[in-house]
């Protein structure tokens, strides 16, 4: 298989007028972590959705350039096979408050109205509840809604509901900025696990968490990406002074 | 400085009594007319009454049953034409919020809702009673179906608006195809709001007289033909009262109380099913 997965040319984002994307070029490998890190207000977010084609959704935004998943575009592929792809998990969790824990786990399958036999579904729900971390606390409460869970517990849902459909690429925006260190930790190490599996994009404003978990780091400013290298490398000897600056937290 | 705090307390308390006044002048009405429509109508209520046909001038008794079948298969008739476009129609103004359309369908919905039923009623008589020369319940479903439409959409659309966008993505991210993240996620999460508003749209209704006048038309006898003349609760109290007989006042009042009734009973129920259908989000 190659190695590289994702991989962007010349990839513009705007809404409206404003131009937020600014000719991004990256070639993202499988099976690693990256870090996508920046200032706030400078892409991030946008970029991430234009990966797995949600961006397009909000009104009078548009985008340009290459996405290569596999070397195919994915904006010539019909948006559900993009998302089938590539999962996504959002900042803020997202349970479907109508569904119990059980059917929020599994979800993308009956909601697509996918058939499955009782046995096959709940080896889904453990196997994806124990990657996310979160079997232990919710096995005996697997029909209460899933709202009814903490703030973390819901991400870890949210993750699981995402991993549930094996993905190739998990896109996480921020995933633990509402948690508590706690189950920040948890999910970091469920993302160490997980990159056996899946690649994974992580933004984070929090550069501990950056160096913990990722092998690369890419560094957006202003809609461009400034710099994509190793971690290690980003963080103790950058090329480019922006990202030197925000690094060592000379400006925000 | 004592003062000053001792005079905003006393106008505080001054706001509050005045507001309980108020309150009270809202809510007196409603129970003095519910009070005497009770003491009135209560006296004529029985098994009978629920379940004979009228009885001709000068016989004792009689009942209201061909009005009670009557406005039940005209307003069960009117659902079934008003709720699932209004559903749809509030689905599409919730998606769609700023497209032309969308703009113009929310004008016609807004002035929809203002027009008398009266004219309504006229505007079905000549859609559909003229042409096929009869009076018929299934004009007057029509006619009450074009009063409800304006409530569902409203309802639905807010009730949908007021769901987290982040709600949507969850599901469209998971690859769900647009209808199932209607059908299945939307949908269901804003079942109470939707469903309260078609039951607030049914009590609303239940008791319009005059858009049935020239389109159900009434009918002394048990019919349940949608194509000929049908009695309903209404129209039987609009005939009943204006007549000089005072058996019929009677029954008038017996019936006012039972509209009343089912139009309290569809109010609780719209309460009871927003608790309990209410999603937490
Ligand atoms: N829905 C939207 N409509 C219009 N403009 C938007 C919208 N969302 C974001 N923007 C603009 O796009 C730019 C980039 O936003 P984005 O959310 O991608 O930033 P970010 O890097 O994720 O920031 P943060 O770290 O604060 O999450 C911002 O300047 C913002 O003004
Ligand atoms: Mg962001």
């Amino acid at each position: 298989m190659e190695r590289t997965i994702i991989k962007s040319e010349n990839f513009n984002a705007y809404f409206g007028n404003n131009h937020v994307v600014k000719n991004v070029n990256i070639e993202i490998e499988r099976n690693k972590v990256i870090a996508v890190m920046g200032p706030s207000g400078c892409g991030k977010t946008t970029y991430l959705r234009c990966i797995n084609r949600l961006h397009e959704l909000i009104e009078g935004a548009r985008c340009d350039g290459k996405m290569l998943l596999n070397g195919q575009d994915v904006y010539s592929m019909h948006p559900i096979f993009t998302r089938l792809k590539i999962g996504m998990v959002f900042q803020r969790p997202n349970p479907f408050p109508n569904l119990s824990i059980y059917d929020n786990v599994i979800a993308g399958y009956v909601l697509n109205g996918i058939k499955m036999s009782k046995s096959d579904k709940n080896d889904i729900v453990e196997k994806s509840l124990t990657s996310a971390a979160l079997w232990k606390e919710v096995k005996d409460s697997l029909h209460k809604k899933g709202t009814f869970l903490s703030g973390g517990q819901q991400q870890r849902l949210c993750i699981a509901r995402a991993i549930a459909m094996e993905p190739e690429v998990l896109l996480l925006d921020e995933p633990t900025s509402a948690l508590d260190p706690i189950s920040t930790s948890s999910i970091e190490e469920l993302l160490k696990e997980l990159k056996n599996n899946f690649t994974l994009i992580i933004v984070t404003h929090n550069m501990q968490q950056a160096a913990r978990v990722s092998d690369k780091t890419a560094f957006f400013y202003m809609g461009e990406l400034v710099e994509y290298d190793d971690t290690k490398k980003m963080f103790t000897n950058p090329d480019d002074i922006r990202t030197q600056n925000y690094i060592t937290g000379r400006f925000s | 400085m004592q003062a000053h705090i001792k005079f905003r307390v006393a106008k505080s308390k001054a706001a509050e009594i005045i507001l309980i006044v108020l309150a009270f002048f809202v809510t007196a009405p409603l129970l003095f007319i519910i009070y005497y429509i009770f003491q009135k109508g209560i006296k004529v209520i029985s098994w009978n009454f629920l379940t004979q046909l009228p009885k001709p001038v000068g016989e004792v008794g009689g009942g209201i049953v061909n009005a009670l079948v009557g406005t039940g298969l005209i307003v069960l008739y009117a659902s079934i034409m008003a709720i699932p476009i209004g559903i749809l129609c509030g689905i599409y103004l919730s998606e769609h919020k700023s497209s032309k359309l969308a703009y113009f369908s929310r004008l016609c919905v807004d002035v929809l809702q203002g027009v008398p039923s009266i004219v309504i009623g006229i505007v079905v008589y000549f859609w559909i009673v003229k042409p096929l020369h009869t009076f018929s319940a299934i004009s007057g479903s029509v006619a009450l179906a074009i009063m409800m439409l304006p409530i569902i959409i409203k309802s639905t659309e807010e009730t949908l608006k007021l769901l987290p966008a982040s709600l949507k993505e969850a599901a469209i991210a998971l690859a769900i195809p647009y209808h199932r993240v209607i059908t299945k996620v939307l949908l269901p999460c804003g079942i109470s709001g939707i469903l309260s508003g078609i039951i607030l749209s049914v009590a609303r209704i239940a008791g319009e007289t005059a858009p049935l006048l020239f389109t159900a038309f009434g009918n002394p006898y048990l019919n349940t033909s949608m194509l000929k003349p049908m009695q309903s609760l209404p129209l039987l109290i609009f005939n009943y009262a204006t007549s000089p007989y005072d058996e019929w006042h009677d029954l008038a009042w017996g019936a006012a109380l039972i509209l009343l009734f089912t139009v309290l009973l569809l109010n609780i129920i719209t309460k009871l099913t927003t608790r309990k259908w209410n999603v937490q989000l």
